[in-house]
């Protein structure tokens, strides 16, 4: 991608635990309608790479920027704020609510009318946007108001997608979105990526499962041992090289392209 | 109020009605309509306690018994907040008992304001538990534990604040009057016809709204029937207490915590954060809840509602003494809800279960009492419907949950 059109965009973000380098020199970005995939080993630094963009970690060195300004992300709500949402693989929803409850949970509506806290709840309001929500992504779900806690894995995620869109995101991130679902919910996950693409927002996918990454990202990025290991075209690769970029058994390539830190291995090796 | 379905705020006023016959069945089977199987647990107690007592199914026994179940239905009011947040606090019965032995010191010792008496009552109510809702959110101990020590010591508080006496007459007649007034027939109409009328106004406006916002309404059959049942029970009420001496002012005042709080917990934004926090306390605060804030608020109730309840209880019996509060109170007061269907692991219940709960203990004592058995068949058997209702609700929950994960 250019990076005139970035809408998110880290260089050189590096970031350390103790004796531990997490993240080192990373580049990393995504752009408005893209889907990036995020892959790499255990330990890699996906997590933490993605917990910094959210603002759960603050970046020890390195420049962010947002829409072409240079912001810093020091809270999570800083990144709420700029409009990064963020679906954890835990996705954070509570099982004995309803689907309106779980979408409006923190952010609920409430009524017209004196008394701010002794107001209603606007139950029928909630509903109704949470319903257009729901069906402008073309997610089904039986009843708004059956209990999460009886929905399907599937469901379930893509519940939780469409309450990080609550507030209006530019930049969606997901964590492992596919993990622990069956293969026809799988299938609805990916789609649900797919319509989030076509919103326009831009989407980062964290996942060990390289043939639902390639189903669906634009863009693969592999992080290796905190480094930039490689930035392919989805298109333009095959799954070997990916996995080489991962395992670092790839030659001399992507080995080279991580001490330079400059995420082209993809067209080097072309 | 959402009376008669689902114990999820979820289903409150929008789902129920909306079912076929099996689906019915299958809610019922799976737990959902808990409520629905307590009252039929709460019919057969009647059945067999007016098979053995004819004295039992009275106007004047069912009035004493509303008279007796006041008092802990509204500690149980608060116990279901601590566990719809999956907590438990077990210093209730002691703090019902402080808070009166305050009043009954202030307004007999000190000769305050009978009403400011009271106020001081529900004042150390709501700052012992505001003192325990924090000690435990904001250190991390348990609130079994905190509570625990808030039993004991708050027991010797109220031996403290009793003195040497040990004993307090009650004679102020605005507290005695609490527990001891009736009001007069036509009172009582009235106040059937205004239950009535705000219930069918609040569901027909809740439907309203429902259409305006597109969504689908439930059907005019549906709610005619729930307007309908509801005043069957208000007008069946209103007539028995009517025939014996009058609506009391107890009545009067359990009910309109009962469903203020109910009000509270299904309707408002603080209502939902209490459920939240009780179902997965992590996705709460994820979502911005301020967890810390709702527990302490919770305990908060909870004192607050012990302290009521110790107010009244105060009045019935006229006195304070170094036992109130004691005994079985607090564990009653707990069991309630538990058998009423108010899920002892967070997230589940509503806050009527205190009633209901609170009308099969009472009634469970009340008829014994009328059969003369001992102290020893009454805690047996207490016991007895407290394990089987919650055996019911955890066979309950595994169908829920079979059921699930389709």
């Amino acid at each position: 991608m250019a990076p005139g059109n970035a809408l998110l965009e880290l260089e050189g973000v590096s970031k350390r635990f103790g004796p531990v380098q997490a993240l080192d020199r990373v580049d990393f970005a995504v752009g408005a309608g893209e889907v990036v995939g995020l892959v790499g080993d255990n330990g890699a630094g996906k997590s933490t790479l993605v917990k910094t963009i959210a603002g759960i970690h603050t970046a020890d060195a390195g420049e962010l920027r947002f829409e072409g300004r240079e912001v810093s992300i020091s809270r999570p709500q800083d990144a709420t704020e700029l409009g990064i949402a963020t679906v954890y693989q835990d996705l954070a929803l509570c099982d004995n609510l309803d689907v309106v409850a779980n979408i409006f949970l923190g952010q609920e509506e409430i009524a017209a009318g004196p008394g701010k806290a002794a107001r209603q709840l606007d139950e029928a309001r909630m509903e109704h946007r949470a319903s257009e929500l729901l069906s402008s992504l073309a997610v089904t779900i039986p009843s708004l108001r059956t209990e999460v806690g009886t929905l399907s894995g599937g469901q379930r995620q893509q519940v939780a997608v469409a309450r990080s869109l609550l507030g209006e995101p530019r930049v969606v991130l997901l964590d492992e979105p596919t993990a622990a679902l069956g293969v026809p919910q799988t299938k609805q996950v990916l789609e649900l990526i797919g319509r989030l693409r076509e919103r326009g927002l831009g989407v980062v996918v964290i996942s060990h499962n390289l043939a639902n990454v390639f189903e669906v990202a634009d863009r693969i990025v592999v992080l290796r041992l905190g480094r930039t290991a490689g930035d392919f075209a989805a298109e333009q690769t095959t799954e070997e090289h990916v996995v080489a970029a991962i395992t670092g058994a790839g030659g001399n390539d992507g080995e080279n392209a991580s001490r330079q830190g400059e995420g082209r291995a993809g067209e080097e090796e072309r | 109020m959402s009376a008669a379905e689902g114990a999820t705020p979820a289903a409150a006023g929008t789902e129920e009605g909306s079912g076929t016959r099996s689906q019915v069945v299958r809610r019922f089977v799976q737990g959902d309509l808990a409520s629905l199987r307590v009252v039929l647990g709460l019919a057969v107690i009647w059945l067999i306690f007016q098979s053995q007592n004819d004295r039992f199914l009275t106007a004047e026994n069912l009035t004493n018994l509303m008279l007796q179940i006041t008092a802990i239905g509204l500690i149980s009011v608060g116990i279901v907040y601590v566990l719809l947040l999956g907590e438990i606090d077990l210093s209730v019965g002691a703090v019902s008992g402080l808070a009166a032995a305050v009043m009954a010191v202030l307004n007999v010792k000190h000769g305050w304001n009978p009403y400011l008496a009271i106020a001081a009552a529900v004042a150390v109510g709501l700052t012992i538990g505001v003192l325990q809702g924090f000690l435990f959110s904001r250190f991390g101990v348990p609130s079994f534990v905190v509570t625990l020590a808030g039993l004991l010591a708050w027991q010797g508080a109220l031996l403290q604040v009793l003195g040497s006496t040990g004993t307090i007459n009650l004679t102020d007649p605005k507290i005695t009057g609490l527990a001891n007034t009736f009001y007069s027939d036509a009172v009582g109409w009235i106040f059937a016809v205004l239950v009535i009328g705000v219930y069918a106004g609040v569901v027909l406006v809740g439907r309203q709204r429902r259409v305006a916002a597109g969504l689908e309404g439930e059907g005019m059959g549906a709610l005619g029937l729930r307007i309908g049942l509801l005043a069957a029970i208000a007008i069946v009420v209103v007539a028995i207490l009517n025939s014996d001496r009058g609506v009391p002012l107890a009545v009067l005042i359990l009910l309109a915590f009962v469903v203020g709080m109910e009000y509270v917990a299904k309707r408002t934004r603080f209502g939902r954060h209490v459920y939240a926090v009780g179902g997965n306390a992590e996705a709460a605060r994820r979502a911005g809840i301020p967890v810390n804030g709702v527990r302490v608020a919770v305990f908060g109730i909870a004192g607050s509602m012990a302290a009521i309840g110790g107010v009244m209880a105060a009045s019935r019996l006229l006195a304070v003494n170094q036992g109130s509060g004691g005994s079985e109170l607090l564990l009653l007061a707990i069991a309630g809800p538990v058998i009423a269907g108010t899920s002892l692991f967070g997230g589940r219940g509503a806050v009527w279960t205190a009633l209901l709960g609170a009308l099969v203990i009472g009634s469970i004592s009340n008829g014994m009492d009328l059969l003369a058995l001992s102290s020893a068949v009454k805690f047996m058997v207490t016991g007895g419907v407290l394990l089987i209702a919650v055996l019911i609700d955890a066979i309950a929950r595994k169908e829920r949950q079979a059921a699930g994960r389709v």
